[in-house]
């Protein structure tokens, strides 16, 4: 590691002397990446500066600097508004010289920029958002869906708990593009897997007391009460489920989209027998243990997420298809130069780009453990199965992708 | 059974309870906000922050001293109503004369800021914070489960509420504290030390926020922006009460978490914005609020 940071500085110093030289073919000398991210309320912890950290980690471990590309980093907090995401991506991308827009937890807020990009011919990649829409019906060839997706999770979570018997399902679900993109699609696997909805509700995003709506779930009888939602509303939607007896009057929390970090916030007492999908886990292999150690070091202790390690990687493949390039002024074409190789990086090992803008690598099925299994803090996983990749995401035939042909 | 628009009588009779109780917190954040303006005259946006300050100060007490839930009810609101009262001493107090906007601004600032602090220091996801174990369980009303730990919730804002209301309408030291809101120049003529009782209430009006803080704790995660999300409400609730009328804040508290709880049932969706859809009928119709009296 100290190796990587001398020779990076090394690096820098050397660029500083004989600056000027190799910088002519990107727009205005410099790559410009956007972190536009959640940094003030529920998403804060699982994105954040976290997400930041880990595009910066990104160009230091691809020794931007040795290789003459001169790599700058803006953020921004969009505050889970769809219009101050745009407004913000407007301003970058016309203004600020911004040339890549990454991570933008928030379905809302991601669909929103998404559509910026596109009309811009920048690129956005995707690592906070979720909704499957970003690669079905709203697919564009200035983006790639790099972590995760609702499909993804509805598919795993979904199927392993509709295949232990849990066939009934109430939905709890957030009310925005990712919530009813996640409740469809784990609808969808459940039908598909012999079970059936018994009913749903939609809570505003951001609710703090859900003990209304888990009344309802009660009185829906349904074997298994569905989370369709995120960060701070799972974390309290599953506090307040334990206080009304949900768990013990024989119902089952399905989390359809739990992070590290709500586990970590929840306590394992809470969280214990929890299962969800996920696109990575730190303490997986030593690669991923590595890059824990580094970001918890610089973002308050906090372990990274999937996400973090998403636009880790995201932001990997980028410089590498900007140096085969050389050109960052036409974001469709970089983004065609992404999915024509493979990725490969030390967090996510090898992979590939479909033409809809879909990474695609193996998903995980986790399970919480028990306080009494957990060695250490943050040690909070335990694997039950590996999700292959190609059966990980969407078919592309089914997505609606006006990119795929035929 | 008869049902109503579609909604089981059970079903029914839980969620008006469950409005009861998330309307106990709007009953204790409200009263604190009618006290602190119906005597400071200063609209106090560090409301919330005070409200989310009593419930870190029973996650510190708890990490740090190892106090329990029960210490930490009684000394959180002292330690957060003392900070309050430095608050008042070094900056309110030079506002009192100036307009409403003033108090305000400066209120916002300070709730902006301790936000800030604490979530810079411990993230957005909160903290956790478990239900003492004298109140886990709960008691199958036939309705409806009821957690121990709720209905505990519900006796003690009630509690709090009406002994607040009972001192400052119905005792001496209120009436001392009513006539220093309408005359402080005469009150202090008859010997009463007028900015040390103004002080004294600023600080338990804050005491008061940071029992509400306390009690909410182990319901919610304890995270820097839970007040945040919640005073915007209690504002609503104030001024659907009528500014300065302590039985309307507790009145409309109580009644607002209601007929919030009941659109959670007929339309969830609109859960969140419901009470501002009632604030604007109420201003239209009773500009000074429901129990409110025209200056």
């Amino acid at each position: 590691m100290k190796f990587t940071r001398t020779m990076t500085l090394a690096a820098t110093v050397a660029l500083a002397i004989g600056a000027g030289q190799a910088q002519a073919q990107y727009s205005d000398g410099t790559i410009k990446i956007g972190v536009l991210t959640d940094m003030s309320s529920l998403y804060t912890d699982l994105s954040g500066a976290g997400s930041l950290l880990a595009a910066r980690l990104a160009a230091e471990d691809f020794g931007a600097a040795a290789k003459g590309m001169k790599v700058e980093f803006v953020n921004a907090d969009h505050q889970n508004k769809a219009d101050v995401g745009s407004a913000v991506a407007r301003q970058w991308y016309d203004v600020d010289k911004v040339d890549v827009i990454v991570d933008t937890p928030n379905s809302g807020v991601a669909l929103a920029v998404n559509n910026v990009t596109k009309e811009k011919n920048k690129v956005f990649l995707v690592s906070g958002a979720a909704s499957s829409d970003l690669t079905g019906p709203q697919c564009s060839p200035n983006t790639v869906h790099w972590t995760y997706d609702t499909w993804a999770l509805a598919n795993g979570t979904g199927t392993a708990i509709v295949k232990t018997g849990g066939d009934s399902w109430f939905f709890l679900t957030a009310d925005y593009a990712f919530g009813h993109a996640l409740e469809r699609d784990t609808e969808a696997v459940v039908a598909k897997n012999g079970g059936k909805t018994l009913g749903k509700v939609r809570h505003p995003l951001n609710s703090a007391d859900f003990s209304s709506f888990l009344l309802q779930a009660q009185a829906s009888k349904a074997k298994i009460v569905g989370l369709a939602n995120a960060g701070g509303d799972t974390t309290n939607a599953i506090k307040q489920a334990a206080e009304f007896g949900i768990v013990r009057g024989g119902q089952s929390l399905a989390g359809l989209l739990v992070f590290l970090t709500d586990v970590h916030a929840l306590g394992l007492q809470t969280a214990q027998g929890l299962i969800m999908t996920e696109a990575w886990y730190w303490d997986a292999n030593d690669n991923n243990r590595a890059f824990a150690k580094r970001m918890a070091a610089g973002n308050k202790g906090i372990h990274p997420t999937m996400i973090h390690a998403g636009v880790y990687s995201a932001v990997t493949h980028y410089l590498k298809a900007l140096e085969a390039t050389k050109n960052d002024s036409d974001g469709a074409k970089v983004v065609a130069q992404m999915k024509s190789t493979p990725t490969d990086d030390a967090l996510f090992g090898k992979g590939t780009i479909r033409q809809d803008g879909r990474k695609v690598h193996d998903m995980y099925l986790f399970e919480v453990k028990k306080p009494s299994e957990s060695k250490a803090p943050w040690d909070y996983y335990k694997q039950r199965a590996v999700i292959p990749a190609a059966q990980a995401f969407r078919p592309m035939a089914e997505g609606n992708c006006p990119l795929v042909k035929g | 059974m008869f049902d109503f628009l579609g909604i089981p009588p059970q079903a029914l009779f839980g969620q008006l309870l469950l409005g009861l109780i998330n309307g106990s917190f709007y009953a204790m954040l409200s009263l604190g906000l009618a006290v602190i303006f119906g005597l400071l005259n200063i609209i106090n946006f560090t409301h919330g922050a005070q409200y989310m300050m009593g419930a870190f100060g029973a996650y510190f007490l708890l990490q740090y001293a190892g106090l329990s839930y029960w210490w930490a009810l009684v000394m959180s609101p002292l330690l957060v109503g003392a900070t309050g009262i430095v608050i008042e001493r070094l900056m309110l107090k030079h506002l009192y004369k100036l307009d409403h906007l003033y108090g305000l601004l400066l209120t916002f600032g300070l709730a902006l800021i301790i936000e800030g602090l604490l979530r810079n220091e411990y993230g957005s996801s909160g903290q956790p914070y478990r239900i003492p174990e004298q109140l886990l369980g709960g008691t199958n009303l036939g309705f409806m489960f009821l957690p121990n730990y709720r209905a505990w919730v519900i006796v003690a804002s009630l509690t709090v509420c009406l002994a607040t209301w009972y001192v400052i309408e119905r005792t001496k030291l209120g009436a001392y504290l009513r006539a220093a809101t309408e005359n402080p120049t005469l009150v202090q003529a008859f010997g009463i030390n007028v900015p040390r009782m103004i002080t004294l209430t600023y600080g338990f009006g804050v005491a008061l926020a940071a029992f509400a803080g306390v009690l909410a704790a182990p319901i919610y995660q304890v995270a820097p922006q839970m007040g945040a999300n919640l005073i915007i409400v209690v504002f609503a609730v104030v001024v659907i009460g009528g500014m300065g009328s302590i039985m309307g804040a507790i009145i409309t508290g109580f009644g607002l978490g209601v007929i919030e709880g009941l659109t959670k049932v007929f339309y969830p969706e609109a859960s969140n914005t419901v009470i501002f859809v009632i604030m604007a009928l109420v201003l239209l119709v009773k500009p000074a609020g429901l129990f409110g009296r025209t200056a």
